[in-house]
């Protein structure tokens, strides 16, 4: 029988973490995803699987642990929410730069500064556009739902071995917080020594006689070399384009305008649809899975279907430039917000429509 | 079926675990269902709320601005949610501590007298259950047998004795609920 639980999104995070086999998870308590760690030690996987839990002394501290457990070839996470994840920033840079696998989970509060406890998803640059210094990208992936918020965590280390490259999984307070109904994978191995050793040759796992030495850096000096290795990230980030980009697409065959919304936003543009739908009004929706890539392929080939393109969003307008730069002047787009912690509601989603999109 | 509703009263009175137990009862018979809590600051002595939705189909937004129902259990919550039902929809509320009982004609309104039966009961913490009572009375919405189940699964084992309470709560509440307008 199928394994259906009541879980908070958050919640999810950490027991699909558990799930998926991660050795390790470090963090730092911060409202709203506390759950992610209140759960782990409460779960006390480190009698069900053997990973470690660890509450460390700051978010700077967290993630250069992460730095250190990817390194070694091991499945890491950490998790914070909008403050401590820009002090993540210096860290997250570090580890695309070295090219080393994790996971990192933001469930988003408003700002800027230390801002509100109430959910946003003002953070779509710092994830999307490199929170931190230099040409990076992190793979973002955007749950709408409880089940996404598990199934993300197993995807996010999937990608994040495949590419070499650190996944963020860009939530809010709402997927954190709310409680869905979950169907939970079974649990997977955590790799042995051995495993990891054999499997990640690019992984410290100890130096035997007659092995060449493995250098973990994101320091390279000789700028011809750093270029080098710029052009090499590029390449990786095209190809990520190319192969993993994921969106859903909600009753766009005879949709005359369009929504673009993520997470949380996505769920409230949903029921603003129906409420639409029933006016008369067709519209349709592209629900971005991933952040990055961005699904700007599909987008750019409705911009010649629609009459006009709303993006949602929990913040002041940022996915809404990815949108504009798909859409290449095709049709107009607007954008309709609501933030510092306050969610929009589908009525007002509705009336943003007609009056920013079909009215204007 | 989709019913959306608001659950709301003060911090600690069981507000949210109501609606945590009614979530888990709908999925012991196969409904979708969302639980959106009103968290954070609002918590600490002031009102909490909660926005839980059972439906038969994929739910959409769990953030709603209008209800099928709303349960209110004080003043505050009568105030800001009484105007968010839907027409034809129903309001169901504990008058202790009410001063400015609801108005509204095109909509149903029942009583239940919870904090007085609980405190009548010997246990004032069956005042949540002696509410869900009254609500599953009104809105049979999930089978008495899988509210039992659900509450097997809402509350951790070591307070399994306590089950057999809480649904003489459900049946008492179900019992004085009265139909105001």
């Amino acid at each position: 029988m199928k394994e259906l639980k009541l879980m908070k999104g958050n919640e999810a995070v950490a027991e699909a973490a558990i799930r998926a086999g991660a050795d390790a998870y470090f963090g730092y308590p911060i409202t709203p995803q506390s759950e992610v760690l209140e759960y782990l030690m409460a779960e006390r996987p480190y009698e069900r699987t053997g990973m470690v839990v660890l509450q460390a002394e700051s978010e700077v501290a967290a993630i250069n642990m992460v730095y250190g457990g990817a390194a070694c070839g091991k499945k890491v996470i950490t998790s914070s929410s909008s403050p401590g994840i820009s002090l993540k920033m210096e860290g997250i840079s570090y580890i695309a730069g070295a090219e080393l696998p994790c996971v990192i989970l933001n469930v988003v509060r408003g700002g800027p500064g230390l801002g509100t406890i109430q959910p946003s998803q003002s953070d779509y640059f710092q994830a999307t556009k490199g929170g931190g210094h230099g040409d990076y990208r992190l793979i973002v992936l955007a749950p709408a739902s409880v089940q996404e918020m598990a199934d993300h965590v197993k995807l996010g280390f999937d990608l994040a071995f495949k590419y070499r490259n650190p996944v963020m999984i860009l939530s809010d307070g709402v997927i954190g917080q709310m409680m869905e109904k979950v169907e939970l994978f079974e649990q997977m191995p955590r790799l042995s020594d051995e495993e990891v050793a054999a499997n990640y040759p690019w992984a410290t796992t100890g130096k035997p006689a007659g092995v060449p030495h493995r250098i973990i850096t994101s320091l390279e000096l000789d700028s011809s070399k750093q270029e080098k290795h710029n052009h090499h990230l590029q390449e990786k980030y095209r190809k990520i384009q190319e192969n993993e980009t994921m969106y859903e697409a909600i009753q766009t065959e005879d949709a005359e305008y369009l929504i673009v919304a993520f997470g949380s936003s996505a769920r409230i543009s949903q029921k603003a649809i129906d409420m639409a739908r029933a006016k008369g009004i067709k519209v349709g929706m592209i629900r971005p899975i991933t952040l990055f890539p961005y699904p700007s392929e599909i987008i750019n080939k409705l911009a010649d279907q629609v009459k006009g393109i709303l993006t949602v969003e929990m913040n002041a307008g940022q996915m809404i430039e990815d949108v504009k730069l798909a859409v290449n002047g095709k049709v107009k787009v607007e954008h309709f917000g609501r933030f510092g912690g306050m969610i929009p509601n589908p009525e007002e989603v509705v009336k943003a429509l007609e009056q920013k999109i079909i009215g204007g | 079926m989709t019913e959306e509703i608001i659950i709301a009263g003060f911090g600690g009175q069981g507000v949210l675990s109501m609606g945590k137990i009614l979530a888990y009862s709908g999925i012991m018979q196969d409904q979708e269902v969302s639980w959106m809590p009103s968290y954070g600051p609002e918590m600490r002595g002031g009102t909490a709320n909660v926005t839980v939705i059972l439906s038969d189909e994929r739910i959409s937004s769990p953030v709603l601005n209008a209800f099928d129902t709303a349960i209110i259990l004080n003043q505050q919550s009568m105030d800001k949610f009484e105007k968010t039902i839907k027409p034809g929809g129903t309001l169901l509320y504990d008058p202790n501590g009410i001063t400015h009982h609801p108005t509204r004609k095109d909509i149903k309104i029942y009583r239940i007298q919870a904090a007085e039966a609980s405190a009548a009961m010997g246990n004032t913490k069956t005042f949540n259950m002696i509410v869900l009572g009254a609500f599953l009375k009104i809105k049979p919405i999930v089978l008495m047998e899988n509210v039992e189940k659900g509450l097997k699964k809402s509350l951790p084992v070591r307070h399994h004795k306590l089950i057999p309470m809480n649904m003489e709560a459900i049946t008492k509440g179900a019992e004085i609920v009265e139909e105001v307008a």
